[in-house]
């Protein structure tokens, strides 16, 4: 819901946000400069009336005194017919310069408040701080949702690239944005009367003056009061005028000043609403606080990123949205599915049981948990398919339904949860429906099940277990859709591990040339690749089969070429396929991103563990980190003579510090040791780094990430820590196959 | 013919005047290209003195920015009575205002002054961008302000 809403402000306004954005962040720099030229060290000494004196003697037809925010002292005057505005040296008494305000500062000034159109224009500008405002807080509350609270709001970030850059920006400006915001609108809101104007008391003309003779500028007491600092505005009387006064503004108020006696009349200070007025003003232009100007507009200059990776992430979304065909309607349906997914992916699975249910002769509705029917007067059976969203809660669309299932008609019911085992809260919303229909009396179709990492093979035995529930002969075989596929040839391949009876490939594929031409391709990827990172998947399809194999990218697309690290099993349709190609061969394959299992942002050390071709994600981290980030990585193998994979590569990162530590032991020589064995002996090591903030990434086969995080367990004990938690804090992954 | 004519305009013309000891006064303001925003501008009448005496024209909405027409805010006092229903928009840079009043005749050819005091928002106010005597004989004549104003003329 919040999400919704959230896209929805947010792909509205996104051309008035950025503008506004734009010419905030550009004016935010006037307040800065102004102050560098301005002299204002060592004037708080000098009174107004030295101040005067100084400018008498250079200006004998001054007419007005400014001061402004940032402390440059502004001199109007009239010589003969001309007039002028000079800049003026307070300390030095001299002139800096000819005043004038800027035309282009003008230009975007009148684009920011008002979009060059006037009173509709200034409305618009009103809306789209609003509407910032709206985003920011709503984007806010989404992060610390996400996160699992606003405690969390700072913990390292999960996600692919675009949903990463949104949130991290977004969290460092959120408190410049809501600021620059909500002045925004308070003077916006001010302007068009919904706030009442502040009344402006103006002091009273006095009745009539003393009359004497006007006396010498500098020698007027009241002038003599007040210091520069306090100053903003004095107006000088008529010269010839005895009957005119000094009119002056300073911080506290305004009033009159006569010109024989130099007494204060009719001084009025602020009103409390004035005041606070003109603070909301400083706070929204930073004139007067240049320092707080450059950080609002600099927080500014990010909305554009912001936009732009949220249109992105929309646009995604929205991509792999997934449509059910031969939906029946409520009323008719003997069968109804309800899904509560958050990427869509759970929707794939639907529509495989939709289509199978259907095409067996029932008459299916297919609905999302949020937007159920209260009446279903056909249906036998409903199947709710869900996923779990972060920590355990309702994915995005079914967030409302535990909430509304009063009103739902009890229905023989079947649960299946959706998830992946290496997160602690595995289905738990799933268990938590289940939990909230038989706490109702519910009747029971089947019991709850889980389908851990999209598995096909898990999936279809649970179809079984319909199929003999309600009598009908289903076979649910779901393929998870994959994206078209990019041809890839091999380039390269090096060997290792046949002594061992572990043959071993390391291949590096490029794409074929016929991929690089084309205008397109010209300018989108130069080397023909699709986008990926070190650690993303790329599924292969080995000829004749259609259900694709996953395997780690040891690299970035960056790198001009996808890398795979294979061991050949004798079985193993893919990898024997794989294992004979040689160079020139082509594969067929795409990506499928993995954003959860990568580096965290920031400069926390990172330990890497992994053995045999586990490796390969962990080869990619290291050779990306060119800011040389302490990485500690320990890797088991069975000989070093034959299965040492990278060997030549990880000595050359441990000299350049790419590598901090490699840790290398070996199953079938000398000690006979394996990754946990080490990682146990480096306990304390180990424990140390993880009080640094140490993320750790685990990639190879499950017993072993079991073992290592059996060991883990003992090390962070003494810590007050366990696994789950490293989990939730995004601080312990597990790639695991 | 044709001297009745002239004879029926001269008479209708005396007669009108003489009804009304009014007439119809057109103000036009040039401003420069200054560049800036949208000029407030303040035109009224003073005594030979310089003392304020009539308010003619405010151009510019917000009451709130008028103590910068400062010559003018000093004479009326910035008393709503003195502008009321003779106030209109601001003046852009490099635009004329037209402003069309029926005045007093005893305001023309006796000492008194017609003046406008201009500000714009980020520049300097001008007291007195324009200060010229209100005669039969000025009719017409361009004056030059030493503000925003590029040419002040009246005609009547």
């Amino acid at each position: 819901m919040l999400r919704k809403f959230h896209s929805l402000f947010g792909l509205t306004s996104t051309l008035l946000v950025v503008l506004l954005s734009i010419t905030g962040a550009v004016l935010s720099i006037n307040p800065f400069l102004e102050r560098s030229q301005a002299k204002v060290a060592g004037t708080s000494s000098i009174s107004v009336a030295e101040l005067t004196g100084k400018i008498a003697s250079r200006y004998p037809g001054a007419e007005q005194i400014q001061r402004n925010p940032s402390g440059s002292i502004i001199v109007y005057f009239t010589d003969g017919d001309q007039t002028g505005a000079d800049l003026f040296n307070p300390i030095a008494g001299t002139t800096i310069g000819a005043y004038s305000t800027s035309q282009f500062s003008v230009w975007v000034k009148n684009l920011h408040r008002s979009y060059f159109l006037d009173t509709p224009g200034r409305a618009g500008a009103g809306i789209a701080a609003f509407l910032m405002l709206v985003l920011t807080i709503s984007g806010a509350f989404m992060l610390a949702n996400r996160l699992g609270g606003w405690r969390q709001i700072f913990r390292p970030i999960q996600g692919p690239t675009q949903q990463r850059l949104h949130s991290q920006v977004g969290r460092w400006v959120l408190l410049g944005l809501i600021l620059s915001a909500s002045t925004g609108l308070y003077m916006s809101a001010v302007t068009f009367g919904f706030i009442p104007e502040y009344q402006s008391a103006e002091p009273a003309f006095p009745e009539n003056t003393n009359g004497g003779k006007p006396a010498s500028i500098e020698t007027l007491s009241a002038l003599q009061a007040i210091p520069i600092t306090e100053l903003r505005e004095l107006i000088y009387p008529y010269p010839g005028d005895p009957s005119a006064f000094y009119s002056i503004t300073t911080d506290q108020g305004s009033g009159f000043i006569d010109q024989s006696t130099g007494q204060l009349l009719s001084y009025q200070p602020y009103s409390s609403s004035q005041k606070l007025y003109e603070l909301i003003y400083m706070l929204h232009t930073g004139e007067g606080l240049w320092w707080l100007g450059l950080l609002l507009g600099l927080s500014s200059l990010s909305v554009p990123l912001i936009a732009w990776s949220g249109i992105q992430i929309w646009w995604r979304r929205k991509q792999s949205a997934i449509t059910i065909n031969n939906n029946s309607a409520p009323r008719l349906a003997d069968t109804v599915i309800m899904v509560g997914s958050e990427s869509n992916s759970t929707w794939g699975f639907a529509k495989t049981l939709h289509e199978a249910l259907t095409s067996a002769g029932y008459r299916v509705n297919t609905t999302s948990m949020n937007s159920f029917a209260t009446h279903y007067p056909e249906a036998k059976h409903l199947f709710i398919l869900t996923s779990t969203y972060g920590d355990g809660d309702a994915p995005a669309s079914a967030s409302r339904f535990l909430a509304n299932l009063e009103k739902l008609p009890k229905l023989p019911v079947a649960v299946l949860g959706f998830g992946d085992r290496q997160f602690p809260e595995f289905c738990r919303f799933a268990k938590d429906v289940e939990a909230a229909l038989s706490a109702r009396g519910w009747p029971q179709l089947l019991p709850l099940d889980t389908i851990n990492r999209q598995s096909p093979q898990e999936f279809s035995r649970w179809g079984e277990a319909v199929s003999s529930v309600i009598n009908t002969e289903l076979t649910l075989t779901h393929t998870p859709t994959h994206p078209a596929t990019t041809t890839l040839a091999l380039i390269e391949r090096v060997d290792y591990g046949v002594e061992v009876e572990a043959p071993t490939s390391v291949m590096r594929f490029n794409a074929p040339q016929s991929n690089r031409e084309g205008l397109l391709s010209h300018f989108n990827r130069h080397n023909g690749l699709p986008r990926f990172e070190a650690g993303d998947l790329v599924g292969v399809l080995a000829s004749g089969s259609s259900a694709p194999r996953f395997y780690s990218l040891a690299s970035a697309s960056k790198d001009d070429m996808l890398e795979i690290c294979v061991r050949h099993h004798p079985n193993g349709l893919c990898s024997s396929f794989l294992h004979a190609l040689s160079a020139g061969d082509t594969i067929e394959a795409f990506i499928q991103p993995n954003p959860s299992f990568r580096p965290a942002s920031g400069k926390a050390p990172i330990v890497l563990i992994g053995a045999g071709t586990g490796i390969g994600p962990l080869i990619g981290f290291i050779r990306h980190n060119k800011a040389h980030r302490p990485i500690h990585l320990y890797w088991g193998g069975r000989c070093p003579q034959s299965d040492f994979l990278y060997e030549p590569e990880l000595k050359s990162y441990l000299a350049d510090k790419r590598l901090t530590k490699l840790n290398a032991v070996f199953s079938r020589v000398g000690e006979r040791s394996y990754v946990q064995n080490k990682i146990a002996e480096d306990g304390k090591e180990l424990r140390q780094l993880i009080e640094e903030d140490a993320q750790i990434l685990v990639c190879g086969g499950r017993n072993m990430a079991n073992s290592v995080s059996a060991a883990f367990t003992e090390i962070i004990a003494p810590l007050d820590l366990d696994i789950a938690t490293l989990k939730t804090q995004g601080r312990y992954r597990e790639d695991v196959y | 013919m044709k001297h009745f004519a002239m004879i029926l305009c001269l008479l209708s013309s005396t007669l009108l005047s003489a009804q009304t000891n009014a007439r119809e006064v057109t103000f036009t303001t040039e401003l420069k290209s200054y560049g800036g925003d949208g000029a407030y501008l303040a035109l009224y009448l003073t005594n030979a003195e310089g003392q304020y005496q009539k308010t003619l024209w405010v151009a510019g909405q917000k009451s709130k920015y008028y103590k910068h027409l400062s010559g003018w805010a000093r004479g009326s006092g910035l008393k709503t009575s003195e502008y009321d229903g003779l106030s209109g928009a601001s003046v852009t840079s490099g635009k004329t205002l037209k402003v069309t009043l029926d005045l007093a005749d005893t305001y023309i050819d006796s000492g008194f002054q017609l003046r406008v005091d201009s500000a714009v928002e980020d520049m300097r106010d001008n007291r007195n961008d324009v200060v010229v005597p209100f005669t039969s004989e000025g009719i017409d004549t361009p004056t030059s302000g030493r503000g925003y104003v590029k040419a002040f003329t009246y005609s009547f």
